[in-house]
């Protein structure tokens, strides 16, 4: 059998049940899921989604750069120039429309402290209550 | 969850309504199916389809698409006639009692039957099942809440766990089963409209004084409730709207009308999106950001139950990507200028953005959120924390309500129901329905790019009943169109006799096979959540 090069303790991402993983990881790919015995929610059990969905982690089309969109085609773009293009267009868009010509959508699928901060730039930066996420959805 | 998926198994009475546990939530499943085959728990199931819970549910109640209030209103009505409300937990716990009176004096199991369907005798045996239980539990999903009355048909279930006494005790409680592994937490922390953490309105002076003073902005937080998703696309096409920031979402395959959201995104003067792919709303950004997956950071998830849980970085990050969280403070840190650039004058600086890890944004959320104050990431290990959690050394919360409601007495709801808003008829008469598959998960970005998963399931069918496909001459396997009023989809047809004559029923895993190209009739007026199980359709063979 296998032995993995570490075992990292974790939280399913896929329905709120939130089973409990354990990940088996050798040279960076995860191999192997179980979920302890005693985890608080889940008791060890996990669904085929838990157990077996993790390739799109190391799924080829991973974006791995910033993109802009130049002529009308996404080309490759430094962090530097696609963050500083972002921060200009809300401000611009902002000053041009007011604040709440502006949306956020935070994600059901994002941590708690992603969210938080996101809605923390739209109300406390922007100046927006347009806030909201996919859960009618 | 007022109540533990850990006391499941203690009821005597489930009432799964409008979920269809073993798919989409499977293993709070299995403490459904220990509770009734290992504790003897009765099972009363309200679902128009056969699904494998049928299988251990002692009563299947299969009403028409969307007369869940007749429905639920009627089993108020016997509850009350046969005596089986508990008098003193109304009187020492509740208010309102008699306006539901008054509404349900009427709404006999006969009256219900003419709109539901459901024979009148089975709504009399199942609201005598569950007003009888010592302790009784209500479940539900999407099946309840998609509904242009979902708050109506939430209430409406409330309003039987009040008349019975079902609250604050283990087993019992209403419990709604979350579908995203952290809606629950999103919602907790903000990401509402109308919300900051830990449900403090946005309407509240008090609030967003505490807010403002706390994150020192410059700017003030608007006491207006902001837009829903659904507005916010409706705002583009109105001109309202001219900037969609999207986070870990793809709306264009999740959000209700299809072409409508495609519409609006094409009309948009910026759009950003963070995402781990290029999925079908990313393509049409002007700006396509990174981020990483659950794998590769640090974190928390909230669960159905309210249990704030850990996420760790198992993977290191894969070429130049960020970590969203670095992301969204590089963000902050430039609108604020804080990073040495000038912005308009009315944005100063506002608190450093220099989050080294994600539990000092915690801390932040604690410090700010007093039913979370007693949470920490060094306190979630092992097992985590159910909030309210509101100091240091507080357990956590695993059953709500338990002396007194929050808000000091549960209110009963006097409803009246209202008819779906987009019924069947001649030119659309078919009733489509939409949920989830066991082996696929939401627009299939992470389940379809998992290999096992996709061997099992490798597309999106069309399921109709099969008297209905015999009629039309449809057989397994044949394409057949699905046409709304708003779009159509094609894809391969499944015959079955789960779902009753009427219906058909799709997923929504398959960009190809785009459930919610048709969906999208109406929203609901409190909610604003689309009323995705119940659109007129018509079927053809192609």
């Amino acid at each position: 059998m296998i032995k993995p090069d570490r075992i990292v303790t974790t939280t399913c991402p896929y329905c709120g049940v939130g089973c409990m993983l354990n990940l088996h990881i050798r040279e960076n790919v995860v191999y192997r899921v179980t979920s302890p015995f005693d985890a608080p929610a889940n008791k060890g059990n996990l669904c085929v989604k838990g157990r077996f969905g993790y390739d799109f982690v190391h799924a080829k089309d991973r974006l791995t750069q910033p993109l802009m969109r130049k002529n009308g085609e996404l080309v490759p773009a430094t962090w530097d120039e696609a963050m500083g293009h972002v921060a200009s267009r809300l401000l611009e868009i902002r000053d041009k429309y007011g604040p709440d010509s502006i949306g956020f959508l935070v994600s059901a699928k994002c941590t708690n402290e992603e969210n938080y901060l996101l809605q923390k730039v739209a109300r406390g930066l922007i100046g927006t209550n347009n806030v909201d996420h996919c859960a009618r959805l | 969850m007022t109540n533990s998926i850990g006391d499941i198994h203690l009821a005597d009475v489930l009432l799964v309504t409008g979920s269809n546990t073993t798919e989409a939530h499977p293993v709070i499943s299995l403490e459904m199916k220990k509770a009734v085959r290992q504790h003897g728990a009765k099972l009363i199931l309200i679902d128009p389809r056969e699904i494998e819970l049928s299988n251990f549910a002692a009563i299947h109640i299969r009403p028409r698409s969307g007369t869940d209030v007749a429905l639920l209103n009627a089993m108020a009505h016997v509850i009350i006639n046969e005596g089986l409300a508990r008098k003193e937990f109304i009187e020492a716990r509740t208010e309102n009692f008699d306006a539901l009176k008054e509404v349900v004096k009427d709404c006999t199991p006969q009256w219900a039957e003419d709109i539901s369907g459901v024979p009148a005798e089975m709504i009399i045996e199942a609201a005598q099942v569950y007003g009888r239980a010592g302790s009784a539990a209500i479940f539900w999903a999407m099946g309840i809440t998609q509904s242009s009355h979902g708050v109506d048909n939430v209430q409406a279930l409330a309003n039987l766990a009040l008349l019975t006494g079902n609250f604050g005790r283990p087993g019992t409680g209403v419990n709604p089963l979350r579908g995203q592994n952290n809606v629950q937490g999103a919602c907790d922390v903000g990401g509402l409209p109308n919300v900051i953490t830990g449900y403090q309105p946005v309407i509240d002076e008090n609030v967003r004084a505490k807010f403002e003073n706390a994150w020192q902005t410059s700017v003030n937080i608007p006491p207006k409730p902001g837009l829903t998703v659904t507005e916010l696309m409706n705002g583009v096409l109105e001109g309202r709207t001219k900037a969609l920031y999207i986070m870990g979402e793809n709306p264009i395959i999740s959000d209700p009308n299809t072409n409508h959201v495609r519409e609006a995104l094409e009309e948009i003067e910026f759009l950003v999106t963070q995402d781990i792919f290029l999925n079908e709303t990313a393509q049409m950004a002007h700006v396509v950001l990174p981020g990483v997956s659950f794998a590769e950071k640090d974190g928390t998830f909230t669960n159905t139950e309210r249990r704030v849980q850990l996420v760790r970085t198992a993977l290191p990050i894969r070429g130049d990507a960020r970590r969203d969280l670095d992301i969204i403070c590089d963000l902050g840190k430039r609108l604020s200028g804080s990073n040495g650039k000038t912005s308009s004058d009315v944005i100063r600086p506002v608190t450093d953005w220099n989050y080294a890890e994600a539990s000092d944004v915690y801390r932040e959320i604690a410090a700010l959120t007093p039913s979370m104050a007693g949470i920490s990431h060094e306190r979630l290990v092992p097992n985590g924390l159910q909030w309210p959690c509101p100091a240091p050394d507080h357990p956590g919360t695993p059953i709500l309500h338990k002396e007194k409601f929050t808000r000091g007495l549960g209110k009963f709801t006097p409803l009246t129901f209202r008819e779906p808003i987009e019924n069947p008829d001649e030119e659309y008469p078919f009733t489509l329905n939409t949920g989830r598959v066991l082996q696929h998960w939401h627009g299939g970005t992470m389940s379809r790019r998992s290999e096992g998963l996709d061997w099992v399931v490798p597309e999106g069918e069309i399921q109709i009943n099969d008297e209905d496909g015999v009629r039309l001459g449809i057989e397994t396997g044949d394409m057949i169109r699905v046409t709304s009023r708003r779009g159509e989809a094609t894809g391969k047809a499944r015959l079955t006799d789960k779902l009753p004559r009427g219906m058909v029923f799709m997923n929504f895993h398959f960009a190809e096979v785009p459930a919610n190209a048709l969906t999208g009739a109406g929203v609901d007026p409190v909610a604003k959540i689309p009323e995705y199980k119940v659109s007129a359709v018509k079927v053809e063979k192609i």
